[in-house]
């Protein structure tokens, strides 16, 4: 294989040659997507220690969180669910895009998605306000009379939302980057990688939150 | 189904939105569950959805389905070790009350 600059160069502009330790596009496809799966089970096993920790103290204290649960707004918690599987499918059809190697498309995909994204956190950050106004967060003012045990069901879902909302916010930062280069053109059916692998981090985030919406809002509703 | 000249598979606009839609059905129907009180199987309701949801974008949106077997190696992999994480823990949490300490 004779590369010269010129061949270097295309590489880079969403052309054919993989990069050389590849036998072909597809093989390095799929060693980037293995690498990012490997990733998000790391992610799984961190988010499941929350997750165990959940399923102890809710075995521990179930009055204490359905009734806790019962605090928080069904009708946010619900939008916010809807709001995020909108913005999978808008990632979804931004990688596809990209895949048939279609720019516009996928820059106002990928748009939407940090959008819908950012609609996600404002309606997180609301409540996180008004759980500070009703003194529900753990602290010196929490309150929340006649169970005390409360302020463990209130410290995990601050603890598990705070951090699938960094996640998110990674997420919107790492998309940031790829509609740059998907407005430069760098994405093609050659070669789209990246795109794949941030689609896949925000696909498994929006499965943590699939995850968090029953266990936090809807275990108290019926209470 | 379109196979690129590097084997990505180009899933169709209308199975994502259908993906999309199932999605927003069973969204609608385990929060409608959650204010009945169906005893234990508010829980068994509210996780099987929330499993099969997940199940859906893993296949679809994430391109399981349509990947080498490795894909779906790793996260059989990864659901394993989560379920020794917790299945093990809980055998000890959730059987301390069984047996009578001495000093209790």
């Amino acid at each position: 294989m004779s590369s010269d600059a010129a061949a270097a160069a295309a590489s880079r502009h969403a052309t054919a040659a993989p990069a050389h330790q590849f036998d072909t596009p597809a093989q390095q496809r799929e060693t980037a997507s293995l690498g990012m799966w490997v990733f998000l089970v790391t992610e799984l096993m961190f988010f499941g220690g929350l997750f165990l920790v959940y399923i102890v103290y809710r075995y521990a204290y179930p009055r204490a969180f359905a009734l806790g649960s019962h605090e928080l707004d069904i009708v946010l918690g619900t939008t916010n669910t809807v709001v995020l599987i909108a913005s999978s499918l808008t990632m979804a059809l931004a990688v596809r895009s990209a895949q048939i190697g279609r720019r516009r498309p996928l820059v106002v995909c990928l748009v939407l998605t940090m959008i819908l994204g950012s609609v996600f956190l404002g309606i997180k950050a609301y409540e996180y306000h008004h759980k500070y106004v009703e003194r529900l967060v753990p602290g010196p003012d929490f309150r929340f009379p006649g169970e005390e045990h409360a302020r463990i069901f209130f410290s995990l879902y601050f603890a598990m939302t705070g951090l699938h909302a960094l996640h998110m916010i990674i997420g919107i930062g790492v998309l940031a980057v790829m509609l740059v280069m998907g407005a430069r053109g760098r994405f093609g059916p050659q070669y789209h990688n990246p795109i794949e692998c941030s689609g896949l981090y925000w696909h498994f985030v929006d499965i943590v939150w699939i995850f968090l919406f029953p266990l936090l809002y809807l275990v108290g509703r019926h209470v | 189904m379109k196979t690129q000249s590097d084997g990505a598979h180009v899933v169709p606009v209308r199975v994502y939105l259908a993906v999309f839609a199932a999605l927003m059905v069973l969204t609608a129907v385990t929060t409608a569950a959650a204010f009945h009180d169906l005893g234990p199987l508010n829980n068994v309701v509210a996780l099987g959805v929330a499993t099969l949801k997940a199940t859906l974008v893993v296949l679809f949106f994430m391109h399981a389905r349509y990947g080498t077997r490795l894909t779906p190696l790793v996260i059989t992999a990864g659901l394993f070790w989560l379920l020794i994480l917790i299945a093990l823990s809980l055998t000890d949490y959730l059987t301390r009350g069984w047996l009578g300490v001495p000093g209790r």
